[in-house]
């Protein structure tokens, strides 16, 4: 395939009125020491219908979709009503780029705004951002925007927070001088308090704490937030299930100063871990610090409402090496699509949609924790997972499931290793009680013949 | 046109664009006891969904974009995007794959991740690839982690980046947040970097030295061999900003002339769509020497099989979740399958082409601060413009006017009023007369008529907006209070 719409004439003509015989030419700054002198090793091009096919026969070496699957731990599968598919495919809102010419962005522009709008909706702040990369690249940015408000070396985060966002933020900080100390879990899956308050000191910078939790489990984020007050450090709060946030309270009104987290369940499929939508909120009285782009209300010559991007003082393209993020181009389009789903789902839809997550989640544990040989690890409330320990050790149990075509969940001995039964499970809307009832008898099987 | 009202503003009590299946396990109120709840997410709107569609629909309509016309956007690669990755990224089986899934029900993905990794190592010449940078700058930070990694086990990270006064602004943020202090180097009457005073730069406190090429005019740096001998030679790396790899693709090879580490932007060179400012690509390629330091996990291939390999000790770690922007990676790589080596180095040649053509065509209508020749773009400036009043602003809010989308304003910053133009390959040449044409009439009626760019655009769906109040006096969001008209 090829897409230059140039015939052969037009481009005659224009190196004609270049003035040079051929296309080479217009390379003679490339030295020739460094030139190609034979051709890129690739492929031949494909049609589009070898194409289609090409990458087909690939998908189809993908096994993941005829499974059964109650895999979550940062990624999860929710409804995605159509119209978020049909409107978002639309060229005006997928083929232009960042709006940096506003007459011709309002679309973009407004799409932003109502999106910061919502974020600060389920979250109960001032301000969100335009978006961020994902979830953990989010808690990272919140982790740094936190020291510079703070100006304290030391940072401490839930070992309940999600590994990979840890090791994120951890691979972020590395090189800033700034500390990071792990807060141990209690028994029942939460942050352990006591911990908390013995590492809190006036060199904790900020407490990070995720809600619900890698285990699923409901944090306290009052009492996270108040801790944290209580040293001057500020309170982090992730969020990387965000359809909890239909029927939890706002972490903004439960004390957080800063809010992070991960908007996938938000219309974005969950495409093997990537496109994915970082966002960000906090009071108005951080605004200086806030990373990443903003887009603000304000009018034409004429008087009529528009959108603009705004207080980019902050970003990278002035400030340069002070800017408070390098972040440039976000997930617009990703952002795009939560705001469809979410003003799609309404304020009803929303309710909905958590409540079915949290009967569903916690039908299914009661009804595997009941099976001889699993046991509920920890007593913690929860949204839409749990983690349940076997009496032998999983790997047997998870082969022979897989052969039932099942995936029961998250391994969690390779992020915990004082875990090695465990496992975690994610129920969500998309599950039906007939595909919980299965889980529950094929595990009950598989146990029992083990 | 209608004017479309925030979604809040049309939301009305009881309205739904949704239902859910009906619950289908009993429910119980006692599981809720005890939790810190909300009722409802107070202010979220209640909408049908034909008010959903027309929302969107109408709110489309204002945006300009590339199916629709030209969009010179200068560094930004505004090429077209072919429809049929799209649908190619959306087969069912990448678009519900769970990035937890073990090897073994995801092959499928993993030889996508490995075989874009190959290629794009063949097409710069690198060894190889990490693809988890979600964006452009995303990959510098990476890139630069890389370089501090491999320098600290070398005994000493060092403390200082040089970076060309000319470079994009995300050059000395990525730096600075990796813990390096920026020291900027001015660019020779050239518009490149001058090799005496790089050299004069260059000490055992410098880590690396980052470089665009062709840099943000669009003008190869032919010492670049010369270049990295210097850096190497203090003992430093050579980070290169692949944002304009466009104009080289099939012609020559960032590897081959001493580059260490880059980074691409897939949605530039390799067409996937910009969707209105992400999500993007920023992959980051690495020759051997930095190859241990690459992020958590790396797809390797044992007899036909893929796994993800985890246990890495020298890694510096991860700087997103899972594995990246996975289906703007299979878009990329649909791209480079369809053109293969001939159509990528015709895509390089028409770039630049048709970035010639208009630099030729509007020579004498606009100023040029470097006469140095140019590859796929070129920056012109309104200093011809200026003395009748009339600033790049005017000139590109006109551009407006005859369906046009202005260029790059913002930057490089070593020209004033700049108007950084990239027309890329897929450009027809009756899309390049049409801005040619713009172009030249703006140009007259900036010494005739400059009042007619003064008040550009006359016919947009908005006219220019107040963005000082916007930055003085924020509203950054719809709240019950403010309901502004």
């Amino acid at each position: 395939m090829s897409y230059i719409s140039l015939s052969d004439k037009d481009k005659k003509e224009m190196l004609e009125r270049i003035g040079i015989s051929s296309a080479n030419e217009l390379f003679r700054t490339i030295p020739d020491e460094i030139r190609l002198k034979k051709k890129l090793n690739l492929p031949s091009p494909l049609t589009e219908t070898e194409l289609v096919h090409h990458f087909q026969k690939i998908a189809k070496k993908n096994t993941y979709s005829d499974c059964l699957s109650f895999l979550g731990g940062g990624a999860y599968p929710h409804l995605i009503p159509y119209v978020v598919d049909y409107l978002s495919l639309r060229s005006e809102f997928i083929n232009p780029y960042t709006p940096y010419q506003p007459e011709v962005s309002q679309g973009t522009l407004q799409v932003i705004f109502e999106f910061q709008t919502l974020i600060c909706q389920l979250t109960g702040m001032d301000i969100a951002n335009a978006s961020l990369y994902d979830g953990a690249s989010g808690a990272a940015e919140a982790v740094l925007m936190a020291h510079r408000l703070k100006e304290k070396p030391r940072v401490l985060i839930a070992r309940t927070v999600h590994p990979q966002y840890r090791r994120v933020i951890e691979t972020y900080i590395k090189n800033l001088g700034i500390e990071i100390q792990e807060v141990d879990y209690s028994e029942r899956g939460e942050v352990d308090f006591e911990d908390l308050s013995r590492k809190l000191n006036d060199k904790t910078a900020a407490v990070v704490t995720q809600s619900p939790n890698f285990f699923g489990i409901i944090e306290d984020f009052k009492k996270v937030s108040e801790l944290a007050r209580s040293s001057q450090a500020l309170s982090i709060a992730v969020v990387a299930e965000a359809a909890s946030l239909g029927i939890l309270e706002a972490p903004g009104k439960l004390g957080a100063d800063i809010v992070s987290g991960e908007g996938q369940s938000f219309g974005i499929p969950l495409s093997f871990g990537g496109p994915y939508l970082g966002f960000m909120s906090c009071s108005m009285d951080f605004i200086r610090q806030f990373p990443g782009r903003i887009a603000g209300q304000t009018k034409d010559v004429d008087g009529k409402r528009g959108f603009v991007l705004t207080l980019s003082t902050r970003e990278q393209h002035i400030r340069r090496e002070r800017a408070t993020s390098n972040i440039c181009t976000n997930q617009a389009w990703c952002a795009l699509r939560a705001t469809i789903f979410l003003e799609t789902l309404g304020r009803e839809g929303m309710r909905e949609l958590a409540w079915q997550n949290i009967q569903k989640a916690n039908y299914a544990l009661e009804k595997l924790s009941r099976i001889k040989g699993v046991k509920r690890k920890f007593q913690g409330s929860i949204f839409n997972e749990f983690v349940l320990e076997l009496s032998k050790s999983p790997s047997k149990i998870e082969a022979s499931l897989r052969k039932k075509g099942i995936i029961p969940g998250l391994s969690l001995k390779e992020f915990y290793p004082e875990l090695p039964n465990c496992f975690l499970v994610c129920v969500t809307e998309t599950h039906t009680k007939e595909e919980i009832d299965r889980l529950a008898e094929s595990l009950e099987k598989v146990l029992r013949e083990s | 046109m209608i004017r479309e009202p925030l979604i809040f503003e049309i939301s009305a009590e009881g309205k739904r664009a949704f239902r859910l299946p009906k619950l289908d396990v009993p429910a119980k109120e006692e599981i809720i006891k005890n939790l810190p709840l909300r009722r409802e997410v107070e202010g979220f709107p209640q909408v049908s969904e034909v008010e959903v569609v027309r929302h969107f629909l109408r709110l489309s309509r204002t945006n300009f974009c590339v199916d629709e016309g030209f969009y010179p956007l200068g560094s930004c690669t505004m090429k077209y995007s072919p429809k049929i990755n799209e649908k190619i990224a959306s087969l069912f089986q990448f678009l519900y794959a769970h990035p937890a899934a073990s090897a073994d029900f995801v092959q499928g993905n993993l030889e996508i991740l490995k075989t874009a990794e190959e290629l794009l190592a063949e097409v710069t010449g690198m060894d190889a690839f990490s693809l988890q940078p979600s964006a452009g700058a995303q990959g510098e930070l990476l890139g630069m982690m890389l370089i501090r990694a491999c320098l600290e086990e070398r005994g000493n990270p060092r403390k200082i980046v040089l970076i060309p006064d000319s470079a994009h602004g995300t050059n000395p943020s990525s730096a600075h947040i990796c813990g390096y202090s920026v020291r900027e180097i001015k660019s020779n009457e050239a518009g490149t970097i001058d090799l005496s005073s790089l050299a004069q730069s260059m000490n055992d406190d410098v880590a690396a030295l980052m470089i665009t090429n062709p840099n943000t005019l669009g003008v190869f740096e032919a010492d670049m061999r010369k270049i990295a001998e210097i850096v190497h030679s203090k003992g430093g790396l050579v980070y290169m900003d692949g944002a304009n790899l466009n104009a080289l693709v099939g012609i020559c090879r960032p590897g081959d002339m001493g580059v260490d580490v880059l980074h691409l932007n897939l949605h530039k060179t390799f067409s996937t769509p910009h969707g209105g400012g992400g999500p993007g690509a920023g992959p980051v390629g690495v020759k051997r020497i930095m190859e241990p330091y690459l992020p958590l996990p790396v797809v390797e291939r044992k007899e036909n099989r893929y796994l993800l390999n985890f246990k890495r000790p020298k890694s510096i770690g991860r700087v997103r979740s899972f594995y990246g922007n996975y289906l703007v990676i299979i878009k990329a790589l649909a791209y480079i399958l369809s053109l293969g080596a001939e159509g990528l180095r015709e895509v390089a040649e028409v770039a630049v082409l048709n970035s010639n053509y208009i630099r030729k065509s509007l020579e004498e209508d606009y100023h040029l601060k470097y006469k140095t020749p140019t590859l796929h773009e070129c920056v012109f400036s309104d200093k011809f413009q200026k003395v009748h009043g009339v600033q790049n602003i005017d000139i590109a809010k006109r551009l407006i006017d005859f369906g046009v989308h202005p260029p790059t304003m913002s930057f490089p910053l070593i020209v004033p009023g700049a108007l950084m133009t990239e027309p890329t390959e897929t450009e027809s040449k009756r899309d390049l007369e049409i801005f040619i044409e713009a172009m030249k009439t703006i140009a007259k009626e900036a010494k005739g008529n400059p009042g007619i760019l003064k008040s550009a655009p006359h016919n947009s769906y908005v006219r220019r907006l107040d963005e000082t109040t916007a930055a003085r006096n924020p509203i950054l969001r719809w709240s019950e209070e403010k309901k502004a008209g």
